[in-house]
């Protein structure tokens, strides 16, 4: 459904930010870039939003070359970004300005039950916490129904306990109309616990480093031994990741070139 | 927990009336100095300490001032002063904010347009004088231009910088909502400039008056400058005095009246105003 070809990004000053990346993603999947910080995780999720474009390789969104931002692609950034002169209800409903009030109206409505905040509709941003505004942006994302889901560290300035109540928001959202998620996130925890596929990538330039399957099973008890294990073993990959070894695809193309 | 909310509730009635009270007092504490200023003045020239003549004590001062009310002549000299400051500042704000924007947006206006422009500003207004008199005549032209020159530079500035400093991150989210340009001015740029731009509307109307008085010493016929003239020629320093009362207040009323008409656009600012 999304796809990603020899896709490299180098900035103006020379900075090589993403190098030769080729990566698949289903229709349904939730995929989780993890990285540590510099190694071009959200560059590459500005590229599938089509706020940058590549310097070489292509996105491709069901055959189509992404270049510019989509209808059909939502985007919750690392801050909420809300409008602070639009009340919450106009926040989330900025993106339907083409559906009649009524329309917009009812599906505003819905979209904030959802994501729990009914009561406060007519506020202004700056009258809530940042784990509320947050779940505005969320709402604002979603009520438009994108195919194709992208989330850059949307949790990370958050405290462990909203972050868990947001996972759990997210999620039953997901469950409903079940959009394509790319998510972008430091946090080892965060990915195992919403992604079914886990991209660890390697700084300087930005490369896939490994692909790790997540197969546990929803919902996820995050005390489980499975998780536990899954967990170890992307803290694992991550690790490696940073000590500057080769890729492991490269490596395993080597080992073979060694045979004879 | 549950105790703590009880007192809270219990005391918020007591607090609140005490709250508005305090602020009420700060609010007429502004007050105290001029006042006092004034009875120690007045009893000092009612007293025979000091000569009024040059420094006329408050009563007199009333005295012209309702005078002046009460022949109608304070109304049309404070009605051609105001006429003309709203018609300068009508200009110079639609000048200044229209090149504002298109300097602020188009990265070509401003490398052709700005170093003019900042090299016009350096003049002093004031030198415009003696040409717009030659260009425009001595009557209300000339002055209605000095008045939007000054005006249209603290606008001008504002917008430009306000434009320039708007928030990458939240344009973003218009291109992510695949905003058209106008879409994009309309419902993202003019939100966020709002607040600068009203700003910048109140700086370009205390030039405004600044500039009606330097317009209205260099020959008029009638206005609140023209009085202060009046006054001096005749040696009624009382006069004088009345005017720039009669000033004060009208400033003071103009920048009141822009606020209290942009309050409303901005309430969902996000400031400590209550609280300094």
């Amino acid at each position: 459904m999304l796809s990603f070809d020899r896709l490299s990004k180098t900035y103006a000053d020379g900075t090589r930010a993403l190098s030769a990346i080729t990566l698949d993603v289903g229709r349904g999947e939730i995929v989780a870039l993890l990285g540590g910080s510099g190694c071009g995780k959200t560059t590459l999720l500005r590229l599938v939003a089509g706020l940058d474009r590549p310097s070489e390789g292509a996105i491709r969104l069901d055959g189509e070359v992404i270049a510019e931002p989509r209808a059909d692609v939502g985007v919750i950034f690392q801050e909420p970004r809300l409008f602070p002169w639009l009340s919450v209800a106009e926040n989330v409903g900025f993106g339907l300005s083409h559906l009649s009030a009524s329309e917009r109206d009812g599906l505003v409505t819905t979209a904030l039950v959802r994501v729990g905040l009914a009561g406060h509709a007519k506020r202004w941003p700056r009258e809530l916490s940042g784990g509320q505004q947050q779940r505005v942006a969320i709402a604002r994302a979603l009520v438009t129904k994108p195919k194709l889901l992208l989330m850059d560290e949307p949790f990370s300035a958050l405290d462990a306990t909203t972050r868990a109540s947001l996972h759990g928001h997210l999620l039953a959202l997901w469950q409903e109309s079940r959009p394509t998620v790319v998510m972008v996130t430091h946090d080892v925890e965060e990915a195992v616990t919403l992604a079914d596929r886990i991209i660890v990538m390697q700084p300087k330039p930005g490369r896939v480093f490994d692909e790790l399957d997540n197969p546990l099973a929803r919902p996820r008890d995050r005390l489980s031994p499975a998780f536990e294990a899954m967990k170890r073993e992307a803290l694992r990959t991550l690790d490696r990741s940073l000590r500057d070894e080769a890729p492991h695809q490269e490596k395993a193309a080597e080992t073979a070139g060694m045979w004879w | 927990m549950s105790v703590l909310e009880i007192a809270a509730a219990v005391d918020e009635p007591e607090r609140r009336p005490a709250a508005s009270r305090r602020s009420y007092r700060l609010a007429i504490a502004g007050f105290v100095l001029p006042i006092v200023l004034a009875i120690l003045w007045e009893g000092l020239v009612a007293a025979g300490i000091a000569n009024g003549r040059l420094m006329p004590p408050p009563s007199v001062v009333g005295r012209t001032l309702w005078g002046l009310a009460a022949s109608g002549e304070l109304l049309t000299h404070a009605g051609a002063t105001l006429w003309r400051v709203a018609a300068g500042f009508g200009l110079g704000a639609l000048a200044g904010t229209v090149l504002g924007a298109v300097t602020g947006a188009l990265p070509v206006a401003r490398s052709l347009l700005d170093p003019t422009l900042q090299a016009l500003r350096a003049i002093p207004s004031i030198a415009w004088v003696p040409l717009f008199i030659l260009w425009l005549g001595i009557f209300e032209a000339s002055k209605v231009a000095l008045i939007a020159v000054g005006v249209f530079f603290p606008v001008y500035l504002g917008v430009a910088a306000a434009i320039q400093g708007i928030d990458r991150k939240i344009v973003e989210v218009g291109r992510v909502f695949r905003l058209s340009r106008l879409a994009m001015t309309r419902r993202v740029l003019l939100p966020a400039i709002l607040p600068a731009w009203i700003t910048a509307l109140r700086s370009g109307l205390g030039l405004g008056f600044m500039f009606v008085v330097a317009a209205e010493i260099m020959g008029a016929s009638e206005g609140l400058g023209y009085l202060l003239v009046d006054g001096q020629q005749l040696g009624r320093p009382d006069t004088i005095i009345a005017a720039i009362i009669s000033f004060a207040v009208l400033g003071k009323l103009a920048d009141g009246l822009l606020v209290a008409i942009t309050r409303p656009f901005l309430a969902w600012q996000d400031t400590a105003r209550d609280k300094l």
